[in-house]
């Protein structure tokens, strides 16, 4: 066998199971579960998210979720960076928030659903409120970490030099910590994801997860199916991107590992 | 922090700090500078705790939740650690799947709730098996790399002994891969408390979820909040435990 083809052949592994695991679904739902509400055949899936691209509402929900995803990861980000700058810095700061930190930390995001929904009602407020919440608290974690394993020599340059405390952020820290900052960050965009998919399938009328528990609701399995697909490639796609930019990042400011 | 133990320095700092946002949220509720409708008293939330404890239902649903949460977490780590081995220690096996097992890491386990609903109607046997099925993928994919990662020496050595199979995954496997399964726990612990409240709240289940999700729906403000503060304690306290579990089963790595 020429090693061309024992390569391809090996290329070829990854996708025996899944496609094996689709094609006794698509029998399975074509004879035995025919009637079936749950499950639907894979193709009918598909055509059934061709549909929903054509008529709009596949941009339109995914815009939605993807939208309040990146405005709640943005906010919480910009929030939970300052805060872990200022934290990282300050050894006195930091001891004295640990324990308001640690207390409400635990607070599962979800659990703020119904007071996110009280006040703000329904729509793009209430998700990214709380997918702000839950991605503030792992970036602060990790920026005060990051902060505090920055280079002594940088922070006494900084001292010699005499900077203000905002110059000193921007020039010294902010670059040293960027690496580090990427790797917090597609930590990040995994988890605004699932929050907000999260969200709209407890309560929120828009978006992704809520056009799913529509169709499930209307007896759809095959868009059903579709849309958890389009969710998990979706998913898949954004988390592999997040993880070349934290590489490529890491490779221009020179970290080796 | 445990050299300098109780002395009054070293407390008196976290503790003013949190007072202070007591105090804040004290002033902000009863100065009206946010409606009480939103943010009710401390000392309302308070007394629909001590009330819902007490003589509510309050401490019957966070049981549920809690049992809820546990039985999944328990039926992950079991299955998740099983499988982990099984596909981790065969490298034709982890050819094969480990790339169906990254695809679906990302998938969040509240996109599977309609599937299971569809499947298994609106039952608490529903929310248990999302619970599980969501909180096996953080054991399962760190079982596996704890298996794939065995260091080469150890296997050779196993391969010497003549070890069996069984003998290698009980020897030498698990005790290697009991950091990354440990890890991988702790997050499907977090994982299945916050699948097992959203099913609660879809479905209609017993339970803190639909608790809060009733009160914040009635505008009672004051039991919300309540309910709040119990999952707080609940994510916190089961935290607290398992890295103390943890740090006992890891002693013998430290030297």
């Amino acid at each position: 066998m020429t090693r061309l083809s024992k390569r391809l052949l090996q290329g070829l592994r990854p996708w025996c199971f899944p496609l094996a695991a689709l094609a006794a679904l698509e029998w399975y739902s074509r004879t035995a579960g025919k009637d079936s509400d749950a499950l639907a055949p894979p193709t009918r899936a598909l055509r059934a998210l061709g549909g929903a691209a054509l008529d709009g509402s596949l941009l339109q929900a995914t815009a939605f979720t993807l939208g309040a995803a990146a405005l709640g990861l943005a906010v919480g980000a910009a929030l939970g960076i300052a805060l872990g700058i200022a934290l990282g810095l300050s050894q006195r700061a930091a001891h004295m928030s640990f324990f308001s930190i640690e207390v409400l930390r635990p607070i599962p995001s979800v659990a703020l659903i119904p007071l996110a929904m009280l006040v703000f009602g329904f729509g793009l407020r209430m998700e990214f409120s709380i997918v702000a919440f839950a991605c503030f608290w792992p970036m602060l974690i990790l920026t005060q970490a990051a902060v505090q394993q920055v280079e002594p020599r940088l922070l006494e340059v900084s001292h010699v030099l005499g900077l203000s405390p905002a110059q000193r952020s921007l020039k010294i820290i902010l670059p040293a910590i960027v690496p580090r900052l990427f790797v917090a960050l597609r930590l990040g965009v995994s988890l605004a994801l699932v929050v907000a998919v999260t969200v709209e399938v407890a309560a929120n009328p828009n978006g992704m997860g809520y056009a799913m528990m529509i169709a499930q609701q209307s007896l759809d399995p095959a868009l059903m199916l579709g849309w958890l697909v389009w969710i998990g490639v979706l998913g898949y796609a954004i988390n592999v991107a997040a993880l070349r930019l934290q590489r490529w990042v890491g490779h221009r400011m020179g970290v080796t590992a | 922090m445990t050299a300098q133990g109780l002395r009054p320095r070293s407390w008196f700092g976290p503790a003013l700090v949190f007072l202070a946002l007591l105090a804040l949220w004290w002033v902000s509720s009863h100065g009206d500078w946010i409606s009480r409708v939103f943010l009710p008293t401390p000392e309302a939330t308070l007394d629909s705790l001590r009330e819902g404890l007490l003589t509510g239902d309050l401490l019957a649903y966070s049981g549920a939740t809690v049992s809820r949460m546990l039985q999944g977490w328990l039926l992950a780590s079991v299955i998740g650690v099983g499988l982990g081995a099984f596909i981790g220690i065969s490298a034709t096996a982890r050819a094969y799947l480990q790339p169906t097992l990254e695809f679906m890491r990302p998938l969040p386990a509240s996109a599977l709730l309609p599937l299971a609903i569809s499947l298994f109607g609106l039952s608490p046997n529903m929310v248990l098996s999302v619970v599980a099925f969501g909180a096996m993928w953080p054991v399962l994919l760190a079982t596996v790399h704890g298996f794939a990662a065995v260091e080469p020496r150890l296997q050779e050595v196993a391969q010497c002994l003549q070890l069996s199979r069984r003998d290698f995954v009980c020897k030498v496997g698990l005790p290697n891969a009991l950091p990354d399964i440990l890890a991988g726990m702790r997050l499907s612990l977090t994982v299945s408390l916050i699948v097992a409240v959203v099913g609660e709240m879809i479905a209609s289940q017993e339970g803190l979820g639909q608790a809060i999700l009733l009160a914040a729906r009635s505008f009672r403000a004051s039991d919300l909040f309540a309910g709040i503060v119990l999952l707080g304690l609940i994510g916190f306290a089961s935290n607290a435990l398992l890295a103390k579990l943890e740090r006992r089963f890891l002693k013998w790595q430290q030297p």
